[in-house]
Parts: structure tokens; C-alpha cells; sequence
């Protein structure tokens, strides 16, 4: 007899009668020893906070638009938003995918220090602020201060982005395909090396994107705010 | 942080619904401003020769119909009034300008909440759900609305504080935001004798634009000038009789999102207070860009 692995189960929760905390607290708690992996949530209508402080190799599916903070503090887990998110789209993600097929609002994948963010739209403004080491690809365009300070980690935005792009920006690298408006303070474009195209192709491809690498240039920090200089004039 | 939500309702068919549409959306942003909240609904004008004022006398007891008398006895008019409780619409053939000034000096218990031909406005502090209960909210009909539920940050929780602020005729403005500088618009407007009924900071605003307006601006004039002279954190809805305007401010620190179909135009700050709408499956969603201007005619 052949050997059969047990199928996952899927669980669905519709947060039309289900509240939200039953759905986070199942997520944190139960899913796993209920040997659930795939978990629907149906009707989500805007709600702040699902699916957040994930910490298990979970599938969760979410089908609609989603409010502030969606799938943030993310560790392990995939989470994908068939809709749009609301401010905060994964913020402080630590591991794991979270995929927003529609548009992200502000600060999507703020300060998030692992892992893999897709948003298929556009992301507003501050997309990636403080980003401490996870990717983002965004497939449209992004909104103003972008990369605000961004530490580490890497941004591929396949469209536009707005004013003042990786303003004050540390270690972390933007590739952008379109136009930029403005770059932020120490921000600069680079030659894309050898290492950056195969570091595009391979996130594209992990996103389902097929542009070429060439197409895209690379920003990085000049470095010039890495030290005080007491004689600047402080007009950054 | 407060809550913003507008609707412009494009087909007439389904002008009636304008209170049943808008309760779930005012209510859904109660956790963004649970301390107080108001409504500018704006019907079909009545006639050239009439003004509508709404009035409210919060917890004094006005007898309606013997304020009615005196105003009689006083402007020889054709006047009505519809009462709610502690709130009141006048449609009067008398001098708006005039009615307002009578009121002041001989019904200090009332307070003018808007003047206008097509503009009824409701205001007070309380959860959103009560508020729209207590004035009946779901029963009203119109063309578009322009509501707030507001969570104090920069001055009293009174109703004179509480949103839509409005100046002049027809117009109101919404706000979710601070700005840093209503002192100096203040100081700017006063000495052109614009008064100020408070010191909240969004009556500066609204002042402000109102003033452009009868100097000759078009609202969007008025709002591009705005940029210059506001300085602060805003998403603005205001109305007139004809137009919803929507704006943000350069940092789009405060939400907003917008749903569009053939048959409205939805705006509040977030999805949640959109979700129950007709169709909003195949509306159009989007979030307005920074300083960008949005504005919706009926």
C-alpha cells in the first residue's frame, strides 16, 4: 500500500459572523495542532489587524480588502490579500511571504526585517520606511519618502516613485524601473553590477515578474550623513 | 485622528436611500472619532426668495413654536419650521443675514448651525450610532452628504467643536488632521471682519476657504491657494450645494478612499465604512494622491 500523506486541512472563517479575534487567536494557537495549513477569511471589509503576529508555516488566504496593519509582525506564514490594504501592510514582518494583489496605503512593509512583501499595485506613500533587511516588490508605482531610512533589505519597484525616494537611506538598495520624481537627501543612482541584476531577476521571479534586470537603475546612500560634519550648513 | 465619510449620490433613483447608505458608513468610523459627530446633508434648494437655517439649542429647552412667534412678530415673512428634539430647520423669506443677528441678540439659547438654501446640518457630541439616532439620520434624502466623527485632539469636546464647521451659504468643510497655524489665519481673516465662533483650528480653514469663495475663487482655486497658507496635517471633505471637494495635505499622514460607481461616489477614511455599500464589488477604489484636488458634481 502506498504510503499517504495526510492532506492539510483548510479552515475557513467569515468575519461577517466570526470575530476577528477568534480568527488571530486560531491562527496563533490552534491552527497548527489542528493540522490546519490553509485557512480562508472571507469578508474581511476593511478590518485593522488580520492575520497579524503570525508565527507558523501557514497559508492563509484572505478574500477582500483589508485595514490598517494587515499580516504585520509576520514570522513563517504566507498571507495573501486578494483586494487592497489599508495603512501598515505588513509592518515589522520578520519571515515568510505576504502578497497584496491590490494596492497597499502608507508604510507598507515598514521596518520589516525578514522576508518577502509583493504588492501588485501601487503602494503609497513611506513604502518600505525603515526597512530593516525583508524584500519588497512592488508592481506599480510608489508614493513620496519611500525607503525613508531604510537600513537594510531590498526594494524593486517596477513602476514610478514620487518625491524624496530613500531620503537618509542606510544600507538597504532600491531598484526602480520607471521614473523618479525626486531622490531624498544622500540618496544616488548606481550602476547596476553584475550581483544587483541577479538579485532583481531572482526577486521578480519570486514575485512572477519577468522584466529585464537592465531595465531598472540602482539607488543607494552616498554615505555623506554617516558622519557628523560640524561645518555643514545642516541643509539636508 | 477622526473619521470622514461623503456620498454623492449620481443617480436621482437613489437619492432617498442618502440617510439609509450613509448610518453604516458614519457608524463605521466610530472607533476613529467616538466623541462626537455631524452630518451636512444637502436636499433640493428651496426656492430663490427662501433661506434654510438649521438650528440647535443642545440641552436647553427651546419651545419651538413660540420661537416661531416672535420670529413672525418680528420679519414680516413667510416662515416654517421643522423640529427634531433640540434641533430645528427655519426656511425663511426674511434677510438670512439679518434672522442670524436677530437670533444672537434675542434667542441666545439657539445656536446657528448652518445657513443656506440646500444645506441642513446636524451636530453634537456623543457615539456616532446615538447621534444618527437622535436626529434620524436614516430617514434622510438628498443628493450628497458630508459627515465626521471626531476624536478631539486640539480643542473641547463641545458641539460647537464638532464637525462639519461651516461659513457663509452651502458650505461646510470636514477634517481629520491638526494644522500648526490657525492662529495666524486667524489673525490674517479677523481684521477683514470674519469672525470666529471658536478656537478650533478647522474653523480656520473653513473660514479661510469660505472667504476665497466670495472673493471670486472656484472652490479648487480656493484649495490651491489653501496650500500655501494652511500649514498642518489634513484630509479635507467640504461641500457646496453643486460639489464634494476632497484634498490631503503633502505627508498623506491621514487616510482616505475613495469608491466610485455609476451610481455614487463613496469617500470616508477607510474601506470599512465603505463595505456595505450597493455594488461596491466593481466600484472603482482608489486613495487620493497628496495635494491632489478631487471634487464630484451632482
Amino acid at each position: 500500500m502506498a504510503n499517504l500523506k495526510p492532506v492539510p486541512m483548510a479552515r475557513e472563517f467569515d468575519l461577517a459572523h466570526d470575530s476577528l479575534r477568534d480568527l488571530n487567536f486560531f491562527l496563533h494557537k490552534k491552527a497548527v495542532d489542528a493540522g490546519v495549513a490553509q485557512i480562508h477569511v472571507r469578508n474581511p471589509d476593511g478590518a485593522h489587524s488580520i492575520a497579524v503576529g503570525l508565527d507558523a508555516r501557514l497559508d492563509v488566504q484572505i478574500h477582500g480588502h483589508v485595514g490598517y496593519y494587515a499580516a504585520g509582525m509576520n514570522k513563517h506564514a504566507s498571507v495573501t490579500v486578494h483586494g487592497n490594504a489599508g495603512p501598515g501592510a505588513a509592518e515589522n514582518m520578520m519571515s515568510g511571504r505576504v502578497h497584496v494583489k491590490g494596492f497597499a496605503s502608507t508604510a507598507a512593509g515598514a521596518s520589516a526585517h525578514g522576508g518577502l512583501l509583493i504588492i501588485d499595485g501601487d503602494a503609497s506613500l513611506r513604502c518600505g520606511i525603515s526597512l530593516k533587511g525583508a524584500d519588497i516588490v512592488v508592481g506599480g508605482s510608489v508614493g513620496s519618502f519611500s525607503a525613508f531610512m531604510a537600513q537594510a533589505g531590498r526594494i524593486v519597484i517596477c513602476g514610478d516613485a514620487e518625491d524624496a525616494l530613500g531620503d537618509s537611506l542606510y544600507e538597504a538598495v532600491i531598484y526602480v524601473r520607471g521614473r523618479v520624481r525626486s531622490l531624498g537627501a544622500d540618496a544616488r543612482f548606481e550602476p547596476m553590477s553584475d550581483t544587483d541584476c541577479a538579485a532583481v531577476k531572482s526577486l521578480l521571479a519570486q514575485s512572477g515578474r519577468s522584466f529585464e534586470p537592465a531595465e531598472f537603475k540602482r539607488v543607494a546612500s552616498a554615505k555623506s550623513l554617516y558622519h557628523w560634519h560640524a561645518d555643514a550648513d545642516q541643509e539636508y | 485622528m477622526c473619521g470622514i465619510v461623503g456620498l454623492l449620490i449620481k443617480n436621482p433613483a437613489l437619492r432617498h436611500q442618502l440617510g439609509e447608505l450613509l448610518v453604516p458608513m458614519l457608524v463605521g468610523m466610530t472607533e476613529r472619532g467616538p466623541d462626537s459627530a455631524g452630518l451636512a446633508v444637502y436636499t433640493a434648494a428651496v426656492s430663490d426668495r427662501h433661506h434654510k437655517l438649521s438650528l440647535y439649542s443642545g440641552e436647553n429647552a427651546v419651545d419651538w413654536p413660540e420661537l416661531l412667534g416672535r420670529i413672525a412678530a418680528q420679519f414680516a415673512h413667510a416662515h416654517e419650521i421643522e423640529t427634531h428634539g433640540n434641533h430645528a430647520v427655519l426656511t425663511s423669506a426674511a434677510d438670512p443675514d439679518e434672522l442670524v443677528r436677530w437670533l444672537a441678540l434675542n434667542a441666545s439659547a439657539v445656536a446657528v448651525l448652518s445657513v443656506g438654501r440646500s444645506i441642513d446640518l446636524y451636530k453634537d457630541v456623543g457615539a456616532p450610532a446615538e447621534i444618527a439616532e437622535r436626529y434620524g439620520f436614516k430617514s434622510l434624502h438628498g443628493s450628497h452628504l458630508v459627515g465626521h466623527t471626531r476624536m478631539a485632539t486640539e480643542s473641547a469636546v463641545t458641539p460647537a467643536h464638532a464637525h462639519p464647521f461651516t461659513a457663509g451659504r452651502d458650505f461646510c468643510l470636514v477634517h481629520n488632521g491638526s494644522l500648526s497655524n490657525p492662529h495666524l489665519v486667524r489673525k490674517k481673516l479677523e481684521p477683514l471682519g470674519i469672525e470666529f465662533e471658536t478656537d478650533n483650528d478647522t474653523e480656520a480653514a473653513c473660514r479661510f476657504f469660505e472667504w476665497r469663495l466670495r472673493e471670486g475663487d472656484d472652490l479648487r482655486t480656493a484649495v490651491q491657494r489653501g496650500f500655501g497658507e494652511l500649514d498642518g496635517f489634513f484630509t479635507f471633505l467640504m461641500g457646496t450645494d453643486r460639489e464634494l471637494l476632497l484634498v490631503r495635505d503633502a505627508f498623506a499622514c491621514k487616510p482616505a478612499v475613495v469608491a466610485e460607481t455609476d451610481d455614487y461616489v463613496a469617500i470616508a477614511s477607510e474601506f470599512r465604512s465603505l463595505a456595505h455599500l450597493p455594488k461596491i464589488s466593481r466600484a472603482a477604489l482608489f486613495e487620493p494622491k497628496p495635494e491632489e484636488i478631487y471634487s464630484w458634481r451632482i
